[in-house]
């Protein structure tokens, strides 16, 4: 079993959890992932590790509620446990294996989109502990949305918050701060990673192109066991099928066929939806849509 | 002496039933039945039997005591040999192994060895028979990763000797292809196989789980860091092939272990728990081994109309005979001679059928089977929307490219000697699908016993 060890909710629908699990503490780096199980039938779920603290052991996880085992990790507390927590999965950031010197001499532009600010903080707190200072763009749908506000103004550069709705700091998507940034100050960087939502990604990856801005994206797909045995996960990089948990996450972004992957994301859309009905409904649910056998 | 000249036969669920459930399709022997099988052996001086199974088990033996009714004495001669017996029972490639080269096969059915073993590990379970744990350890501490066959079988065997042994599983339950890929109706989880597990844990071997050796810790760092003086990896198969034809990362494509994984490891097909599964009304299996067969079996009892599309003809089908009896028997359709050369896709991105094209045999190729030559012109269309994609595996890197000084051959399997296992890095060994690429589960035991037998050789001449 591993023990949360603290768990407050970040906003609404976005949690925060530290959880005692010293092997994956001791060995995970900035762009790894770790899957969670939540008890005996639950599902494993895939996370991003938003920070680690080797000497006490722990690893954060953020997460959104989306389907039935998201809501349900939700309503554990500080004292409760995961029945699993595997990890680290997937390679480190690329950053962190270039050497130190020439890092310091490029000008790194980092993208998180909503839920995607998690696994952009380690990478850019990593780069904070190295002295390097990164620039980071964070978008949220509102300003209630928005996570993480306070660690990364710590860890960033310069840090530019956008809201879709304007609700907080400057308003619009983060494809209009790049765009601001590059071609109105004329900032030359030599490398942007951008982390979100697929559909943010494929268009911040849509403008880098034409800004000939190398970029590298952090993928989520579907995956089972996350150890390269399943091949849910796979997506089209370039000319070449990728297996994302163990040749990713992160892949050249201008290369990725994001319509295939977001096309692939929704596969288990129906069966998800009604995991929650049956959820929302508890005892009282019965099948009726027709598909689950519940009126059998 | 007479000898009967058919086997005892064995009692079956009906396939018209079986084929809604997932209970177990073989009932097994009852004493009765078993004793008198045991009655058609020949007890020979030299037997044949024992050398066609890669543990060795003493096949005359056991079969002696069975017939003599002492169930228990049984058990303990199989225990000598094989840590998994009531798995073995059940899915041995007996056919081509023990009961291959048994005598009374020669003019009669041979003796049903494999039903035999199934029935003495069952009753051995039932009757409560745990294997002794050794008075004391030897003080040396090995590492296994993995708890597949290999790894659980290695572990075993280091364990009698007295070591201590841990063993790393990458996933949440101990088992390895017992669990993620065997389903339930050929070899029960929680009535077979846990059983099975708790007793390789009786003998005092430790299974930590939820580590994947190469991520959250190295072979180096187990060796240098955490104390253990020799590591086997038993890690299994790894990545499943596609074919690389156009539209297999549509919606509804699946590789088997994603499939199979989905409903023996986590349960899709039991309500109970939260795994979602694609069940599909048609679902074409292309591929013709066991693990085809059992994804076959699997999407019929979703039910699915299933098709097992398979290149060359049913006599060079590489699943065991029974498997594909039992799949013919539920109703599995088989599309022989059959390749795909596409998989046709629907707008929102979701299998709707696969273009295929008619083989036929040609000249024997290195294999030795004949080859499938694609005959021109021969293209047409199966409706379908599921299609799942059973190719085989190729190595996991995981673990060789984390690992100083560990070769692998040009296929990415790590390079072992058969004999002992052992590996190009000193105090390392290895077997089963990580060194032979896949195989069958009595092969990775005999690999986990002979890189038993390599460790202990290791260490005792240090």
């Amino acid at each position: 079993m591993f023990e949360i060890v603290n768990a407050r909710e970040l906003t609404n629908n976005i949690y925060l959890m530290d959880v005692k699990a010293p092997r994956v503490a001791k060995s995970c780096e900035p762009g790894q992932f770790v899957i969670v199980i939540m008890d005996e039938t639950g599902e494993r779920v895939p996370l991003t590790i938003c920070d680690y603290d080797r000497k006490a052991g722990t690893v954060t996880i953020v997460f959104q509620t989306i389907g039935a085992s998201t809501q349900m990790m939700a309503k554990l507390k500080k004292g409760d446990s995961f029945k699993d927590f595997v990890g680290p999965l997937g390679c480190a950031s690329e950053l962190i294996e270039e050497d130190i010197e020439s890092l310091k001499n490029k000008k790194i532009l980092f993208v998180a989109g909503g839920v995607g600010t998690a696994p952009v903080y380690p990478q850019v707190k990593w780069l904070k502990e190295h002295g390097i200072d990164a620039d980071v763009i964070v978008g949220a749908k509102t300003k209630d949305m928005l996570i993480l506000e306070d660690e990364m103004r710590k860890a960033a550069g310069n840090l530019y918050i956008t809201t879709d709705d304007g609700s907080y700091e400057r308003k619009g998507m983060v494809t209009e701060v790049i765009k601001d940034l590059v071609q109105n100050q004329g900032i030359k960087y030599d490398c942007c990673i951008a982390i979100g939502p697929m559909i943010m990604m494929k268009f911040v990856c849509l403008l880098t192109k034409e800004l000939d801005l190398p970029t590298i994206v952090s993928l989520n797909p579907i995956m089972v066991d996350g150890t390269g045995m399943c091949g849910a996960c796979r997506v089209t990089v370039g000319d070449e099928v990728k297996f994302a948990c163990v040749d990713g996450p992160e892949f050249d972004g201008h290369l990725v066929n994001f319509d295939e992957a977001m096309k692939r994301q929704q596969m288990y859309k129906s069966e998800e939806g009604r995991e929650i009905l049956k959820l929302q409904e508890g005892d009282t649910h019965h099948g009726g849509c027709g598909h689950c056998g519940g009126e059998k | 002496m007479v000898i009967v000249s058919k086997k005892v036969p064995v009692r079956e669920q009906d396939p018209k039933v079986r084929a809604t459930n997932f209970d177990e399709v073989c009932l097994g022997y009852s004493k009765e039945e078993a004793m008198q099988e045991a009655e058609r052996c020949l007890n020979c001086k030299n037997p044949k039997c024992v050398s066609g199974c890669p543990v060795s088990i003493d096949i005359p033996g056991f079969i002696q005591e069975v017939k003599n009714g002492n169930i228990e004495q049984a058990s303990k001669i199989i225990g000598e040999a094989s840590a998994l017996p009531a798995v073995c029972g059940r899915v041995c490639p007996q056919e081509s192994q023990c009961e291959g080269k048994c005598i009374v096969g020669i003019k009669n059915e041979p003796v049903s060895i494999g039903k035999l073993e199934r029935f003495v590990a069952d009753w051995a379970r039932e009757n409560n028979i745990k294997p002794e744990r050794p008075a004391k350890t030897n003080g040396h501490k090995v590492a296994v990763i993995g708890s597949g066959p290999s790894g659980l079988t290695c572990a075993g065997d280091l364990a009698k000797m007295g070591y201590e042994v841990t063993i790393f599983e990458a996933l949440h339950e101990p088992g390895g292809v017992l669990v993620y890929g065997i389903p339930e109706f050929r070899l029960p989880k929680a009535g077979v196989v846990a059983p099975e597990i708790d007793n390789v844990k009786a003998l005092g071997v430790e299974i930590e789980t939820d580590v994947v050796i190469g991520k959250s810790i190295t072979i180096d760092e187990l060796l240098e860091e955490e104390g253990f003086e020799a590591v086997f990896i038993g890690s299994g198969a790894g990545l499943p092939m596609f074919m690389g034809i156009p539209g297999e990362n549509a919606n509804g494509v699946f590789s088997a272990n994603e499939y199979l994984t989905r409903n023996n490891l986590m349960k899709a097909f039991d309500s109970k728990y939260a795994t979602p599964i694609i069940t599909g009304k048609k679902v074409a299996v292309v591929g013709g081994g066991n693990v085809a067969m059992d994804a076959a079996r699997t999407a019929l009892r979703l039910g699915a109309e299933v098709h097992v599309v398979y290149r060359r003809s049913e006599s060079e089908l590489p699943a065991r005979v029974e498997e594909v009896h039992h799949a013919k028997e539920e109703g599995v359709i088989f599309d022989l001679l059959t390749n795909p050369v596409e998989i046709l896709v629907d707008d929102n991105g979701w299998v709707k059928g696969m273009k295929c094209i008619r083989m036929e045999l040609g000249e024997p190729d290195e294999s030795g089977r004949r080859r499938p030559v694609e005959i021109a012109g021969s293209e047409f269309e199966l409706e379908l929307d599921t299609v799942i994609m059973s190719l085989g595996t190729s190595p996991n890197p995981l673990i060789s490219s984390t690992t100083k000084g560990l070769d692998v051959n040009k296929r990415k399997c790590i390079i072992a000697d058969e004999t002992l296992g052992k590996t190009s890095k000193e105090g390392v060994y290895a077997g089963g699908d990580a060194v032979t690429g896949a195989a069958t589960v009595i092969l990775a035991m005999g690999a986990g016993r002979a890189g038993a037998k390599g460790i202990h050789e290791f260490l005792s001449s240090k």
